[in-house]
């Protein structure tokens, strides 16, 4: 399979995941947001968030059966720059409600104009760090 | 039973996430970074995974507007807020600082905890943190 078309495959299954998790459990499948709800195990949904993500720890394992190897996963960054991106990633889609899945894969969806806003916000973010790290390298 | 059914459903829908991550290429932080290089060596590949997923998840969203109630939940748990505000913006833009520094966002961090390689552990553990500390400093903050 082409890269486009294996990217494509795989955006159509982890769609299909969101829309499942909607119709089943009637819940927005965004992983920040299931992380968070980690944290509140009074939750009558801390059970299904904690094994939406067991699911999702055990999926490139159950990709490895499937097609007999190990995706693809370079890590660039230093582990300094890894644990202030994850201090940034874990506070920022706190205070911005959600990430690429919640906002992204499930709001685009709803054609929800908050979740498209935080998605050009968190894309030009991106780009521009990106951007700004190539100047300084 | 349904309990049980709810946990199977879960379990299911979240293997598929990950397994969709894994075939998608967002596993693999170079090339989400890439996808960020705009001023680069722009790899376009993952606009393909959001089209993809959105295509699905929409068809889903779709059906479940027609259904009064989940299938397995008494009712759907809608997102309520729709205000366009300073923290919306402020939280999207200091986590696309961290997902442009490292390529990882949750999920494929969540999935990639699988490989059990320090750097990703190292990336979960920090954004545990970051989220324990918008938990402790929400009333505190000037936006939230």
């Amino acid at each position: 399979m082409s890269t486009f078309a294996s990217a494509f495959a795989g955006g159509l299954l982890i769609g299909l995941s969101a829309a499942l998790f909607l119709l089943l459990d009637g819940r927005i499948a965004g992983i920040s947001g299931l992380v968070a709800g980690l944290g509140r195990p009074a939750d009558r949904s801390w059970r299904t968030g904690l094994a939406f993500l067991a699911g999702l720890v055990l999926g490139p394992p159950a990709f490895v059966l499937l097609a007999g190897g190990w995706p693809v996963m370079r890590i660039e960054a230093s582990l300094p720059v890894l644990a202030l991106a994850g201090l940034l990633v874990g506070f920022g889609t706190r205070l911005g409600s959600g990430c690429t899945s919640g906002h992204g894969v499930c709001g685009l969806a709803r054609l929800s104009p908050r979740s498209a806003v935080a998605v050009l916000a968190f894309l030009a973010s991106g780009m521009l760090t990106v951007a700004v790290g190539r100047v300084l390298a | 039973m349904i309990r049980t059914l709810r946990l199977a459903a879960a379990l299911l829908c979240g293997l598929l996430f990950g397994i969709g991550l894994a075939l998608s290429g967002m596993l693999d932080p170079a090339r989400v970074r890439g996808f960020l290089d705009v001023t680069g060596a722009w790899d376009p590949t993952l606009a393909f995974v959001l089209a993809g997923a959105v295509t699905t998840s929409g068809l889903g969203t779709a059906l479940a507007r027609r259904l009064r109630r989940p299938v397995l939940a008494d009712a759907f748990d809608w997102p309520t807020r729709t205000r366009i505000d300073p923290p919306l913006i402020l939280g999207a833009g200091l986590f696309g600082i961290g997902w442009g520094l490292s390529g990882f966002c949750p999920g494929p961090a969540v999935a990639a905890l699988s490989s059990g390689a320090l750097p990703v552990v190292v990336f979960v553990a920090a954004m545990l943190a970051g989220m324990a500390a918008h938990g402790l400093l929400r009333r505190v903050l000037p936006v939230r």
